[in-house]
């Protein structure tokens, strides 16, 4: 399923969208940097509450679909510079990782 | 033939948010010469990790890289307080750092954990007071880089 498809289905927010037509291939939901590096997987969905510029670092490393920030929260504006500068695809939304994570797993295993 | 590039990085102790200036380096020069994506990725998170802890544990120190035609050499050094037990550091969730460090999403106790997933030889040489010297070996895979 394409990042847009993912996007739409779940009624995310854009924050910043370079590449749509990314296929997702499944989801990683966590907060502590060093493990979504050493357990998402490329092309995953991550859900993160967090918000400063590591995030894109990490999403960059992780080589993830796309970064959905959940609960709400805010990006920090560098993060914001830095997503769009290194073409990391940044959503945001109010549900939680958890809501957020089975809504997923619903629409990639249909 | 040895180590055909040589690059050399110092890692500022006092930025939290621009860790990864080495990581992201080297990812671009790996990929300019050819690397493999799954080469490129395993070094840049060796990299990473590598350039956090010197930051957050270390004050800082310096990133040296040595490419040749079997692989990535990278030699991260600081003049840290060092590591007294390197095998409980390297346990998974082991982690000494401080509460605004993980405000971040710092200090989950996996970077050398992962530093050792993604790299094929890896040593700690440390000493307390002293510093820590790790040196990490990412080989190339066999039969030229393929993409995988
Ligand atoms: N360069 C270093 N200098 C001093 N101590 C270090 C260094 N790298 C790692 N350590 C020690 O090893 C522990 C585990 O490191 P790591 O697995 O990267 O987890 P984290 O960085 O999240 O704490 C650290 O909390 C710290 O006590
Ligand atoms: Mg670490």
């Amino acid at each position: 399923m394409k990042v847009s498809e993912v996007s739409d289905a779940l009624g995310l927010k854009q924050l910043n969208a370079p590449d749509e037509d990314r296929e997702v291939t499944g989801g990683y939901s966590g907060d502590l940097l060093s493990w979504v590096i050493g357990r998402a997987a490329p092309g995953d969905a991550w859900m993160t509450i967090m918000s400063n510029v590591n995030v894109a670092a990490v999403g960059l490393l992780a080589d993830v679909s796309m970064i959905i920030l959940a609960e709400g929260v805010e990006p920090d504006e560098p993060l914001l510079q830095k997503a769009a500068l290194n073409g990391i695809g940044l959503y945001s939304s109010p549900m939680g990782a958890y809501e957020l994570s089975w809504r997923l797993k619903g629409l990639l295993e249909k | 033939m040895s180590a055909a590039i040589h690059l050399s990085y110092k890692v500022d102790g006092s930025d939290f948010t621009g860790a990864g200036t080495a990581s992201a380096a080297i990812k671009r020069i790996l990929r300019e010469i050819g690397v493999d994506m799954d080469t490129i990725r395993r070094c840049a998170i060796c990299m990473y990790e590598g350039e956090i802890n010197m930051v957050i544990h270390a004050n800082g120190g310096t990133a040296d890289v040595y490419i040749d035609t079997e692989g990535v050499k990278m030699v991260l050094k600081d003049n840290g307080p060092g590591i007294a037990d390197v095998e409980q550091a390297m346990q998974e969730g082991f982690s000494t750092a401080k509460e605004g460090v993980r405000d971040l999403g710092f200090g989950a106790g996996m970077g050398l954990p992962n530093m050792k997933k993604y790299s094929d030889e890896m040593l700690i040489d440390t000493e307390v007071g002293k510093g820590t010297k790790v040196t990490l070996i990412v080989r190339f895979p066999k039969g030229g880089g393929d993409g995988a």
